[in-house]
Formats: C-alpha cells, sequence, structure tokens
C-alpha cells in the first residue's frame, strides 16, 4: 500500500510542479520547456513502478521500470548483437539502398511530365498501403538472414520518399526557374545549384516518414522467420516464454534506436535546409536570418 | 482525368514487369522438373509452365485474381477458406481500434489545447513516440491480454487504437491551434467562453487537420491490426493468411491476402477522403 500511496502523492506533486511551471516566468528559458516533459516522462516511471510493486502485478503481466532495467544491463551482449543484426545490417542498410534508389528514380522521372502523372498516384497510393505484407514474400526469395529484412525495409521506404522528392523537385518557384533560364543554365545545372536545394525540405520530410519505417520493417519481418539474432526474433522468442522484462528492454533499445536514427536525420536536415522558414527560429532570437543580414 | 492515361500506362507497364518476372523466376523450377524427367524443354513450353505451378516462386498476376476470386466467391462467407470471413475479422478489429484511437487521441488534443501543463508535458512525448518502433509491441499486448483472458477482438483493436492515436493527436492539436489571433480575439469580445470557442471556432476549424490525420490513422490502425494477427498463432484474419502462407509456402494464398489487405486499405481511405469532401464542400473550405 505505502509503493501506491507513495507513487500517488509524487505524481501529485510532480503535476503541481509542472503546472506551476508552465505558468511561470522561467518558461523563456530552454532548460524550463525540457524540465517540464523531464519531470512528467519520470513520473510516468515512479507511477509504473509504484503501481506494479503496490498492487503486487505479476512481472508476466507488467514487469517494474527496475527489472528492465536491470534486464538491460544483464544482457548487454545479447542485445547488441540485435540491434547490429536487425539495425545496421537490416534497417540501415534497406534504408541508404531504398532512399537512394527512390530519389534516383524521382530525379530520373523529372524530365517526363507524363511518368510523373503516372508514377504519383501510384506511389501515393502504395504509402498508405499495408507494405509490412510482403514480409513473408521477401522472406521466402530471400532467406531468413538480413537481406530479407533490407528488402523489406527498401520497398516500405521507397514510396514515402519518391513521393516527397518529386513533390520537391517541383518546388522552386517559376521566378527562381527564369533566373536560371536567363544565366542560360542547363538541365543539370538548374537541377543542381536551384531544384535540388529547393528540394530538400521535403526530401528530408519523406527521410524522416522514412527512418520510423525502416526500423518497424525489420523488426516485423523477422517475426516471419530469422536467424536466432535480431531484436523482432527476441521479442517473439521472449514473449512466448513470458521473460517480459527482455521484451520491455528490446523495445526500450529500439524506441533509443528509433528516436536517435530521427533526430539524426533532423540534425543534418537543420545543417542542410537552414534557409527555409521552418529551420529559422531555432537558431535564437538574438541572431539576423540570413535575407536579413547583408 | 487528365492522369487517367499516365497511370494506366504505368499499370501496364507494371504488369508487363511482373508477367516477365513471374516466367524469370518461376523457370528454373520448371527446368529442374523437366531435367529430373528426362526431357528437353523448350521456351514455348516453359512460359506457359511458369504461370500454373501450385507453389510458384512468383505467382502471375492472373493466378492471384483467380485465387482472390476463389476466395470471395469459392465458398460461403463464412467459411474459413473464404476472405470475406477473413477480411472481416481484420476489418473489425482495425475499426474498433480506429474509433478508439481517434476518439481518444481528439480527447487527449482537447486537453492539451486548454491545458498548458499538459501541452508541455505531454506533447513532446506524443511527438517523440511517432519515432518509435511501436508495433514491436504488438506481440507482447497480444500475448499479455491473452493471460489476462481477454481474447478475440479486443488486444488486435488496442493495437490499431494506439497506432492511429498518435497521428490524431499531433494532428488535431495543430488544427485547433489554426484559428488565428484576431479571431480567437472576435469571440472574447463576442463574451465566449472557452466552451463555446471550441464548439464554434477551434473545432469547425480543425476540421481539414481532422480528415488528413484520420487518412494516416486509418492506414497505420490496418498495419496495426495485421500485424496483431500474427502471434496468435493463425487463427483468423489477413495476418493469419499471411503467416500460414508462409508456413506452407503457398505463395498464392499470400498474394491474395496482400492484395485483398490492399484492397481494404484503400476502400478505407477512400471512405475518409469520399467523407472528408463531402463534409468540407458543406462547410464551403473544399477548394
Amino acid at each position: 500500500m505505502i509503493w501506491v500511496l507513495g507513487s500517488m502523492l509524487f505524481w501529485a506533486a510532480a503535476w503541481a510542479l509542472n503546472i506551476r511551471l508552465a505558468a511561470s516566468r522561467l518558461m523563456r528559458h530552454r532548460a524550463a520547456r525540457l524540465a517540464v516533459p523531464a519531470i512528467f516522462g519520470v513520473t510516468i516511471l515512479v507511477l509504473w513502478e509504484g503501481l506494479v510493486r503496490g498492487l503486487g502485478v505479476p512481472p508476466v503481466i507488467l514487469p517494474p521500470p527496475t527489472a528492465i532495467a536491470a534486464a538491460l544491463a544483464g544482457n548487454a551482449s545479447l542485445l547488441w548483437a540485435d540491434f547490429v543484426q536487425t539495425f545496421v545490417r537490416g534497417a540501415l542498410a534497406g534504408y541508404a539502398i531504398g532512399c537512394s534508389a527512390a530519389f534516383a528514380t524521382a530525379v530520373l522521372i523529372d524530365r517526363s511530365p507524363f511518368l510523373q502523372r503516372g508514377l504519383l498516384p501510384i506511389g501515393g497510393f502504395m504509402a498508405a498501403l499495408p507494405i509490412v505484407g510482403i514480409a513473408p514474400i521477401l522472406v521466402m526469395w530471400f532467406g531468413f538472414d538480413w537481406p530479407s529484412k533490407a528488402a523489406v525495409v527498401v520497398v516500405m521506404v521507397f514510396f514515402p520518399v519518391l513521393v516527397n522528392t518529386v513533390a520537391g523537385l517541383a518546388a522552386a518557384d517559376p521566378m527562381q526557374r527564369d533566373l536560371m533560364a536567363t544565366w542560360s543554365a542547363g538541365y543539370w545545372q538548374a537541377l543542381w545549384h536551384l531544384r535540388l536545394p529547393a528540394a530538400m525540405p521535403f526530401v528530408f520530410n519523406g527521410l524522416k516518414i522514412a527512418s520510423t519505417l525502416a526500423l518497424i520493417g525489420a523488426i516485423v519481418a523477422e517475426f516471419f522467420g530469422s536467424p536466432t539474432v535480431g531484436m523482432g526474433f527476441r521479442i517473439s522468442t521472449e514473449v512466448g516464454r513470458l521473460a517480459l522484462d527482455m521484451v520491455w528492454a528490446e523495445i526500450a533499445v529500439a524506441a533509443v534506436a528509433g528516436s536517435a536514427f530521427y533526430g539524426l536525420i533532423a540534425l543534418i536536415e537543420r545543417r542542410v535546409t537552414f534557409w527555409h522558414p521552418s529551420q529559422q527560429g531555432r537558431y535564437g532570437a538574438g541572431r539576423r536570418s540570413p535575407q536579413q543580414g547583408g | 482525368m487528365r492522369n487517367l492515361r499516365p497511370v494506366l500506362t504505368v499499370l501496364g507497364v507494371i504488369f508487363v514487369l511482373w508477367y516477365a518476372a513471374a516466367v524469370w523466376l518461376n523457370a528454373p523450377w520448371v527446368r529442374d522438373q523437366a531435367g529430373r524427367a528426362g526431357q528437353a524443354v523448350s521456351l514455348a513450353e516453359i512460359v506457359p509452365a511458369t504461370m500454373a505451378q501450385e507453389r510458384p516462386v512468383l505467382p502471375a498476376p492472373h493466378q492471384v485474381a483467380a485465387e482472390m476470386w476463389k476466395g470471395f466467391t469459392g465458398q460461403p462467407v463464412t467459411s474459413k477458406r473464404s476472405l470475406v470471413y477473413h477480411g472481416w475479422v481484420t476489418l473489425s478489429a482495425t475499426l474498433l481500434g480506429f474509433g478508439i484511437g481517434a476518439g481518444m487521441g481528439i480527447l487527449l488534443a482537447i486537453g492539451i489545447v486548454h491545458n498548458r501543463a499538459m501541452d508541455l508535458s505531454v506533447m513532446p512525448w506524443a511527438i517523440a513516440s511517432q519515432t518509435i518502433p511501436i508495433l514491436a509491441i504488438a506481440p507482447m499486448i497480444i500475448v499479455v491480454l491473452n493471460s489476462l483472458g481477454v481474447t478475440g477482438l479486443l488486444p488486435k483493436a488496442i493495437i490499431s487504437a494506439y497506432l492511429s492515436f498518435f497521428p490524431v493527436v499531433v494532428g488535431m492539436v495543430k488544427g485547433l491551434r489554426s484559428p488565428d489571433a484576431m479571431q480567437l480575439d472576435l469571440l472574447r469580445t463576442y463574451g465566449a467562453g472557452p466552451g463555446q470557442t471550441l464548439w464554434k471556432l477551434r473545432l469547425p476549424a480543425s476540421v481539414p487537420y481532422l480528415f488528413a490525420s484520420l487518412k494516416v490513422a486509418v492506414a497505420a490502425s490496418l498495419v496495426g491490426a495485421i500485424v496483431g494477427e500474427l502471434p496468435t498463432g493463425a487463427v483468423a484474419g489477413l495476418g493469419a493468411r499471411l503467416l500460414s502462407g508462409s508456413y506452407y509456402g503457398q505463395t498464392v494464398q499470400i498474394w491474395a491476402a496482400l492484395f485483398t489487405a490492399a484492397l481494404l486499405a484503400a476502400a478505407l481511405v477512400g471512405l475518409i477522403g469520399g467523407a472528408e469532401r463531402l463534409t468540407l464542400r458543406r462547410m464551403g473550405l473544399w477548394r
């Protein structure tokens, strides 16, 4: 009972603190804006721990966070092997191949409005389909090891990147294109100096969507057959053994890997598309934007 | 309609490529069989043989179409072999989950817009959760709920709900915030309370955002239902058809289930798109 009451009290205190913080003038500082969600996250963990321990929830239904942390620490080498198999070999390889293929396709069909009008509706349609369903077919074709997972990821990331890149290549406005024409820039010069940079915000939008799809594809493909290593394999076998602390540890690894991957892409995006309005303002109010400087 | 001809051309090219790939991928098996029987096969014999295999590496489009037709009409819809039956199992979990997820998402978005502490605490997590491969927890949810005695539709619907929840939250928060300061000030001068502002300004303004996120959510919800069917040991549903097909090497069955799922996704997204057009036209927002 003391666990339940304690965690409830902690929750109430943290929530009151958050309300105070949110209403206070401290919110102008970056640290406070980060502190509020962090406090909320910690509260969830404490509440989880307290309720599971206090109510005596069996660990085969929901293990407490401390047990998950122990599983994380105790099986570090196993988790690392799974991570390398699924994320580095399956997801990253497939992501690189799929995204570059989609980008190349978009540049290739760029010169043909006919192909664009034909491919875009189909690409948009494919992006909405449950593509994970092709996982069993590709596992049959490419075997149980990582190439089949990479193949699933290739197909999953292809269409979002394609659709976004084609939309991006149309983003440069007519005035800028006319300027390129008056400078007698050729097709490739205009593409390289104007239209590809102008397409980058769209391309990165596609790349960010694809980054989350990649890990999902690699994990789900392992549910259809895999060697005895890999995050999806570990999740399905440990669920079968009811070792849920290990499953949660694997999910924690997947969550950290997924957010880190997304964060990395977002970081590159910020360096590449620093000129875009959506990226302005993050540089702090003190600095002037490039257009105003001069 | 301007796009009809290019789309049909591209589809035609895909069909031709598909047939070519089917011949190319299935030919080794035909040659192998003929080699074992000690016969020589000519190309004219190989091509039809690649289209009529029991378990081809890549079934030809007409084989998939025939299997789907058989699945839809070959037996009563309650039969275990009927694709209508399996499709319905998946669809009902999808719709239940989508309803729960979208409803909760809208409620949470309203809470976030009205409570600054909630906005600051929950919103970063809602956005961060989009980057996490949530589908990985599907097997665990199924097994845990099974051990609690909850079986059937609900565990799959919970996964669907979870997947459709976050797109709706993020989209609705954006939508409920879309009225500009001028409009909000106007309502304040009318003496409108928060409830009236919500009902008369924020909710109508959020409708375009709502439909955009509902389309994403329903597609995600279908994926959730299909993946949710995998760990239950292939009992019923399109995901179970995929899994049992992959166990027994029934490639035609896998492709038929895959295309049924695609049809279902297209129908669901199309339905929401239609509702969007009707609603926005009546609201005068459709361009």
